[in-house]
């Protein structure tokens, strides 16, 4: 079985996020970049997958952010091979181009499954795997915690989320398109060691693929920090006061008697 | 048929149809009181009539009975919702951000060659467009978004409208059409462990994120939870690294929760976990970055590294206890 896996770079969220004088898009100049959390996932859950040794991992990202990072950790894991998408802008690409590249790169590995994470924090036009495999002509099952190989070669076994902790088992005859929310085990960790080696070793086999314009049907009128309203009352002190306090509230709202 | 038609999208919870729902329908109507036309509902199922009542405040149910709608499964249900949206031309298709919806809405978007816009706190026309206000970037930005096509596609972020209290048509319309099963099949669900502490039922809560860095700081948030005479919950993060139970996960994928105490820890304040307590009585947070979406819902806040507040934290209530139970 072939497996490709979509990697994306998103800002990191803990650090803060600036925005370009006209407030229409990130300062990507200013922020830190790091693998989209559901990503990781969908690696390890692909890496999961192949670890009975016929199933090869196709990495695909384009070549923007910390992508180089994220990249040699993929070797280090074990990935057979790593494409990259050239990208030359300054941002990202947008939702339709980065559907039309990721798609055709998608083809040129003919994998039987593609495993994307069901969700990044910088989508502003919902999740990026259904758009995907509607390009590709190929079903699609997001917010997937687990995937387990059936007796059945081209067959999966999925367990989609529902809310409540129940989860839908659901067949999956493949190809497909599938978007993972969590792997079946926390990512694996990879020592430095390993990864210093992977930069000596690892090749990333650059793609041509043809442009594609942007698309004009959505665009960003403003972003904006959102209004703290009346937001929390903050508490100040040391740990010790903070704690006297919170002890004093609970009392006050009779949580505490 | 109108030029403003609003179509919503049941999103069905088991047998029945979801809270959620509701607020799509309260969002359309807001929308057809403003610009004219109807609201329309889909309704995907085995039986359409047993469901139809809690969608009366719609103006038209549309409901398509199948059996390969007895469960969600992405081939059917994408081509029974394009074909809808073919039929009736509505300016606006509502989903809610459901594990169903989040599925759906951008597979539908994408079959249609048409705008979607994910997490809608509000949205209006604006001309030809819809401009619609939404949270970006896991609740840290706030995106005002401009979209051109027909129809647009939105997710509503739970929690930002209200459930309808209009009074609609209700009319109940079979749709007749053909349905394949699809590659994706389902097969049966598998429901949470009954036999761990319901804390939906729970008075106070102590809820871990991932600020809690590692799994042997987990005793601090469980003495802390002893303290309270409450029980410990998480974000997601949490029960992934398996240092929780699924069961104990607030949020969309987990629980919904409505304690009298919630004492966030190290919880950024995503939408997926917001929409589990934002009914809390009180809410506390526990965060080291001050600019932690958290702090815009929390009653009370506290900018500090939780791993040195719990035990101090413990200690005091300990006292207080001791203290209590002298008197
Ligand atoms: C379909 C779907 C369903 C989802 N369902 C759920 C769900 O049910 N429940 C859920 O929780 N999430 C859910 N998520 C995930 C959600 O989007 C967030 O990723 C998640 O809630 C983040 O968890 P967190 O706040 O613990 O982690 P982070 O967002 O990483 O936040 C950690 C916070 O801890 C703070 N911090 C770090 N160190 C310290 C310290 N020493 N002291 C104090 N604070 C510290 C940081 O400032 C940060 O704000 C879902 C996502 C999707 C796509
Ligand atoms: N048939 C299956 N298909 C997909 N995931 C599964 C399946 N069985 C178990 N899992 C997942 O594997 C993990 C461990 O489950 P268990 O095998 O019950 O210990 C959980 O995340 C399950 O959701």
């Amino acid at each position: 079985m072939k497996i490709a896996v979509v990697l994306r770079q998103v800002p990191d969220p803990i650090e803060p996020l600036e925005l370009m004088p006209d407030e229409k898009a990130l300062d990507y100049g200013e922020a830190g970049f790091l693998v989209n959390e559901s990503d990781e996932h969908a690696l390890e859950q692909a890496l999961l997958l192949a670890e009975d040794g016929t199933a090869e991992v196709t990495v695909l990202a384009f070549d923007f952010g910390d992508v180089e990072t994220t990249l040699f950790s993929a070797a280090a894991k074990g990935v057979d091979r790593i494409l990259t998408i050239p990208w030359e802008e300054p941002f990202p690409p947008g939702t339709d181009v980065a559907t039309a590249l990721f798609a055709d790169a998608i083809r040129s590995v003919r994998p039987d499954c593609i495993l994307i994470g069901c969700q990044a924090h910088d989508e502003l036009e919902g999740a990026f795997g259904p758009r995907l495999a509607v390009e590709l002509e190929l079903p699609y099952l997001g917010v997937v915690r687990g995937v387990r190989q059936t007796a059945k070669e081209m067959v999966l076994e999925a367990h989609k989320e529902y809310p409540g902790a129940a989860k839908a088992r659901m067949s999956v005859q493949l190809p497909a398109v599938l978007g993972i929310l969590a792997a079946d085990q926390p990512p694996r960790y990879v020592p430095v060691s390993r990864i210093r080696e992977a930069m000596k070793s690892a090749e990333f086999e650059e793609l041509e693929l043809e442009s594609v314009p942007p698309s004009v049907a959505v665009s960003v009128a403003r972003l904006s920090f959102p209004l703290r309203g009346d937001g929390a009352r903050m508490l100040e002190g040391n740990e010790r006061e903070v704690a006297e306090q919170i002890a004093e509230i609970l009392v006050e709202k009779g949580v505490l008697t | 048929m109108s030029e403003q038609d609003v179509l919503v999208v049941a999103d069905l919870e088991g047998d029945s149809i979801s809270n959620g729902t509701l607020e799509l329908i309260g969002a359309a109507g807001q929308w057809t009181e403003t610009h004219g036309g109807q609201v329309l509902a889909a309704l995907l199922s085995t039986d359409g009539a047993s469901q139809a009542m809690r969608l009366a405040a719609a103006d038209r149910i549309l409901a398509v009975d199948n059996p390969v709608l007895a469960h969600y499964c992405p081939g059917p249900f994408l081509d029974a919702l394009s074909e809808i949206v073919r039929r009736e031309a509505p300016r606006l298709v509502l989903f809610a951000s459901s594990t169903v919806g989040l599925d759906l809405a951008p597979g539908l978007a994408a079959v249609l060659k048409t705008p979607c816009l994910g997490n809608c706190r509000a949205f209006d026309a604006e001309g030809d467009a819809v401009m619609a206000t939404c949270s970006y970037c896991s609740g840290k930005l706030v995106a005002e978004l401009q979209a051109k096509g027909r129809p647009v596609v939105l997710t509503l972020l739970p929690g930002a409208f209200h459930p309808a209290t209009r009074i609609g048509k209700g009319e109940l319309e079979p749709v007749a059409m053909e349905l394949a099963e699809g590659a994706i099949r389902f097969e049966e669900m598998i429901l949470a462990d009954q036999s761990d502490v319901d804390i939906t039922q729970q008075d106070v809560l102590v809820s871990v994120g991932r600020g809690i860095q590692q799994e042997d700081n987990m005793e601090l948030a469980q003495e802390l939870a002893e303290a309270l005479g409450g029980e410990l919950a998480a974000s997601r993060p949490i029960v992934d690294q398996g240092w929780l139970a699924a069961t104990r996960q607030v949020g969309k994928s987990g629980m919904i929760v409505k304690p009298r105490l919630y004492l966030a820890l190290g919880v950024s304040g995503a939408p997926e976990h917001v929409e589990g307590m934002s009914g809390s009585e009180l809410t506390i947070a526990v965060n080291t970055d001050p600019e932690a979406p958290i702090f815009e819902i929390a009653d009370y806040g506290v900018e500090m590294d939780m791993l040195d507040l719990m035990p101090e934290l413990t200690e005091v209530l300990k006292r207080k206890r001791a203290v209590s139970y002298e008197r």
